[in-house]
């Protein structure tokens, strides 16, 4: 699954220092209508930077996906423990996935959104 | 006889047992579904069951489970089979001249050949009190010979304290073994001088009672007639031929069975001590009618063990499908190899020497609960008994079945010199021996298991049923299996991972504690990039913080995001993501001033739903994550670890304080043992209790930890109580003197139990696991000289406590208590303003 086309009024939003989320965890941010999971990678296994985002709620019950534990190529839903894949957002244990934001680091900031042009 | 264009001819079977089902699926497996329509009658409601393991599910102490594992076929093999099925259903009379069979349910069948197999009771002896009415038991008087059997004794025993069983036979000891787990005390009476002297000796029985009274804490009473049961209603006591008695409030009666032969007397068989057959199981008075299993005689031989029943159902099967006409039985000999209340047991034609010039070899330690003997007649083994140690077993059984020739030093039949190895000894065996005695798998059946693609032990046992039964045989099925991997060229696969601790790393829990320390592993991460070339795993974190905690304590490297969210804001998550709150209330004990308090933080933080929970606390549920750390400083009390995988509470009583029947202080001890171990790190959460007398208010009798005062400050100490998803009754460890002991003891199980059990195991699981006797050993005995260092550790995990709720003064990470789900209106990110903030973080 690729990440779906990002709401045009959230691209390059800033949600602030990247120290704002602890090495390993996920905090949650409110970017435009859209609530979103910010990942900070302890390990970058796969390539793309320490930061990932996908949407904030577990598609199975709601659960805090920003309160999930995580490695380097999943995060786990504290509620029933699905798990979803943080590159593609796939879940591994059920019948659905979430959708995944491009989010960057940039001047010590996080940044959602693809890497502007050029 | 035909019907509608079906060719085949009518095949009835009266009896469903072990016998019955054997000899149809010989007969299936023999092409006889094409001669044959078959028809099953089955008094009991059920399919084809193994009533060897009847022993096994009294034994495992917990209702229903384990009962699948029990059925042989299932009602559905009988469709499968196109095999009609009348279960529950008694056959009561056989016209053999018009040729039918007529059922207590009011169906006739029409058979071309019938087989009874109709097994055998329960002999009651006749005793005053054993009988309500011609038909009712006296409530509390079992027999121990069927499925509903074993579950009504289950079932009452639940509530009952103490047990007689009538009988020191096999089934006797099994009986009394099952009740003892339930946590009954249990008497074996036998009135002759011998436990199971059909199989042992004098000398050999001595050993077994031993076994029996000291491992096990069974009573046994030999050389003693009990003439009646006393009941007032329900069973009372058992009464004996000289005036004395014994308390109990259920009896089990196992002193002996006889053949269920009145089928046959009715019909006009020929009964002696059962319905007498010829050498091709036919009855001798009607050539369309076999017999088979306990309720058949053959040349003067009635048997009750299963092995013989394989050969006969063999036999019946050659003869009536054809197969083999010339097939014929010529009784069995009598060898056999079981588990009784845990104790190894074989045993092979006769005991004694008869003869003058018979060799006699005995080898006997009592300590250990060992017996061997051998008798030897003209360089034949003609009979030998091995108790406690059967190691020798597939040696002896084939000299014994194939009369081999022996070697000269007799003492190399009872122990292994420098004779073959296990290996060789399994590559020795022939073919057709018998493996598994319960299931009737002989070692040609392991092999060509192997043979057919299956490399690993639990495969060929769950392929061939092989090890199903009483488990005897399982060290010689992986010996045979290995063995026969090997001469494949193959290695035997191992499903390792089901005993790794986590599955990231390849180790059991001790072997991975000490690789943890032999390389200084402090902190999850260290743990990863020493032990796990592919990277993290999440979901490996959460068990490794736990073993780091407890085998670091104060010296672990805390890394937040291997804690699970519970842990990383201390309060339990709930569906909607907020949380709740249980501060501690050590022993359920509170003041007016912390209700006070609670009271007023519900009401300033809207706490939606505050609730008693089972635990003797009060829970505030619906807490926002912000809201935690004012919660807690307005609370102004300790953490309650209603949300870890920790020591959570001890349930108390009233005790000797107010309650008129208290014969312990179990509030104290209650409150004393939750601040001594309160939020302790542990595989899976712990729960205690203390309950002041044995009627047990506080339920510590189905906690993972519970003691329960008998008087004189005199506590019993259960392990293994559950009273959630599993439900069982703890088993008692032993019992202690005095509070200090009592603390003490619960630390060093708590200890061994968090160095041993697997993540998330469960007490109820790690103690039947580990075993009550090895704990015993290890715990209570100090036999590997243990306890002391568990005692220091627990020390030390005990000195290293510090409450979590101190924490939310000062954040451990940033954003630690902020809102992860849009539950209240969220802050916007100010649009393309670049100084944005999280949500919910508000100050």
């Amino acid at each position: 699954m690729s990440a779906p086309e990002m709401p045009a009024q959230v691209s390059g939003l800033r949600l602030g220092p990247v120290e704002s989320i602890p090495v390993g965890e996920g905090r949650a941010f409110a970017a435009g209508d859209e609530q979103v999971a910010v990942f900070r990678l302890r390990g970058d296994d796969v390539g793309g930077g320490p930061l990932r985002a996908m949407q904030a709620a577990c598609p199975h019950a709601g659960g805090p996906l920003a309160d999930g534990q995580l490695d380097g190529r999943k995060v786990v839903c504290p509620l029933h423990n699905h798990v979803f894949s943080l590159v593609d957002g796939s879940c591994s244990s059920g019948d659905f996935a979430v959708r995944m934001y491009p989010v960057r680091a940039e001047d010590g900031q996080i940044v959602l959104g693809d890497r502007p042009a050029g | 006889m035909t019907r509608d264009g079906d060719a085949r001819a009518e095949l009835v079977v009266v009896g469903n047992g072990m016998a019955g089902a054997r000899a149809v699926e010989e007969i299936l497996a023999r092409g006889g579904g094409q001669r044959f329509r078959i028809t099953m009658f089955g008094d009991e409601p059920y399919g084809n069951y193994n009533r060897i393991m009847l022993s096994s599910v009294l034994a495992r102490n917990g209702a229903d489970a384990g009962t699948d594992e029990i059925y042989l076929n299932p009602v559905e093999w009988y469709a499968e089979n196109d095999i009609t099925l009348h279960a529950g259903v008694r056959v009561v009379r056989v016209d053999r001249f018009a040729r039918k069979v007529f059922a207590d349910d009011g169906t006739v069948s029409s058979y071309d050949k019938l087989i009874i197999s109709t097994g055998s009771r329960t002999f009651f002896p006749p005793m005053d009190g054993m009988w309500v009415d011609d038909r009712t038991l006296t409530p509390g008087v079992f027999g121990f010979r069927t499925l509903d059997d074993t579950r009504a004794m289950i079932d009452y025993a639940q509530d009952r304290r103490s047990a007689v069983v009538i009988g020191g036979g096999l089934l006797g000891l099994e009986a009394a073994y099952g009740l003892a787990r339930h946590g009954l005390e249990v008497h074996v009476v036998q009135s002759g001088p011998v436990l199971m002297n059909q199989q042992l000796d004098e000398e050999a029985g001595a050993i077994l009672r031993r076994v029996v009274e000291r491992r096990l804490g069974i009573g046994v009473h030999t050389g003693q007639r009990p003439t009646a049961i006393r009941t007032t209603g329900s069973v009372t006591g058992v009464v004996f031929g000289d005036g004395s008695a014994i308390d109990a409030e259920m009896v089990v009666v196992t002193a002996g069975i006889r053949p269920n032969v009145g089928l046959g007397v009715v019909s006009g068989l020929s009964v002696e001590r059962a319905i007498v057959t010829d050498d091709q199981m036919r009855t001798v008075d009607d050539p369309d009618i076999y017999a088979v299993g306990e309720c058949a005689q053959h040349r003067g031989e009635v048997y009750g063990l299963v092995a013989p029943l394989w050969e006969q159902a063999t036999v019946l099967a050659d003869h009536l499908t054809g197969a083999d006409p010339s097939a014929a039985y010529h009784g069995s000999r009598n060898a056999t190899k079981l588990k009784v209340a845990g104790v190894d047991l074989a045993s092979m034609g006769i005991k004694r020497p008869e003869r003058d010039d018979d060799e006699f070899v005995r080898f006997s330690e009592p300590r250990r609960g060992v017996y061997k003997s051998v008798v030897v007649r003209d360089g034949r083994l003609v009979g030998a008994t091995l108790l406690g140690d059967i190691g020798k077993v597939a040696f002896l059984t084939q000299s014994f079945d194939r009369g081999l020739p022996l070697p000269e030093e007799r003492v190399e039949l009872l122990f292994s010199l420098a004779g073959p190895s296990q290996a060789q000894g399994a590559a020795e065996m022939d073919d057709s021996v018998q493996v598994c005695n319960c299931n009737g798998v002989a070692k040609g059946e392991l092999v060509g298991c192997v043979a057919g693609g299956t490399h690993s032990v639990t495969g060929v046992m769950a392929a061939t049923r092989a090890g199903k039964g009483c488990g005897a045989c399982k060290s010689l099925v992986t010996q045979i299996v290995e063995w026969a991997v090997e001469q494949g060229g193959g290695a035997v696969d191992v499903d390792q991972s089901a005993s790794w601790y986590v599955p990231s790393i390849p180790l059991e829990k001790p072997a991975l504690i000490e690789t943890i320390r032999a390389q200084n592993l402090r902190s999850v991460s260290a743990v990863f990039t020493a032990l796990v070339p592919e990277g993290e795993d999440a979901g490996s974190k959460m068990p490794l913080a736990s073993l780091l905690k407890t085998v670091w304590g104060a010296d672990y490297v805390d890394e937040r995001d291997a804690r699970f969210i519970n842990d990383r804001v201390h309060g339990n998550i709930q569906r909607d993501g907020t949380f709740s709150v249980v501060p501690r209330m050590s022993g359920g004990v509170t003041t007016s001033a912390e209700l006070r308090r609670i009271a007023d933080v519900a009401d300033r933080f809207a706490i939606p739903m505050i609730k008693v929970t089972g635990g003797q606390r009060i829970d505030l549920l619906g807490v926002r994550k912000e809201d935690l750390p004012a919660v807690w400083a307005e609370l102004d009390m300790p953490s309650g670890y209603a949300y870890g995988k920790t020591m959570r509470t001890v349930k108390t009583c009233v005790g000797t304080d107010f309650c008129r029947y208290g014969l312990g202080d179990s509030t104290r001890l209650g409150i004393d043992m939750e601040e001594r171990y309160k939020g302790l790190e542990s595989p899976a959460k712990l729960k205690l209790a203390v309950a002041g007398c044995p009627r047990n208010c506080s339920e510590a009798m189905v906690k993972d930890i519970g003691l329960v005062a008998v008087g004189e400050d005199r506590w019993e100490v259960y392990v293994g109580g559950a009273s959630g998803a599993s439900v069982r009754k703890g088993d008692v460890l032993t019992v202690v003197d005095g509070h200090a002991e009592a603390l003490r003891l619960t630390g060093t199980f708590m200890q061994y139990y968090r160095e041993n059990a697997r993540w998330l195991e469960r007490t109820y699981d790690f103690v039947p696991r580990i075993g009550l006797d090895e704990l015993k050993a290890i715990l209570v005995q100090d036999r590997d000289g243990l306890v002391a260092g568990l005692d220091e550790r627990m020390q030390a995990s005990v000195d290293g406590y510090h409450d979590p709720w101190l924490d939310g003064r000062e954040p451990a990470t940033p954003g630690q208590f902020q809102n992860s789900l849009p539950l209240i209106v969220l802050p916007q990110v100010p649009v393309r303003d670049g100084s944005s903030s999280p949500t919910g973080a508000q100050p």
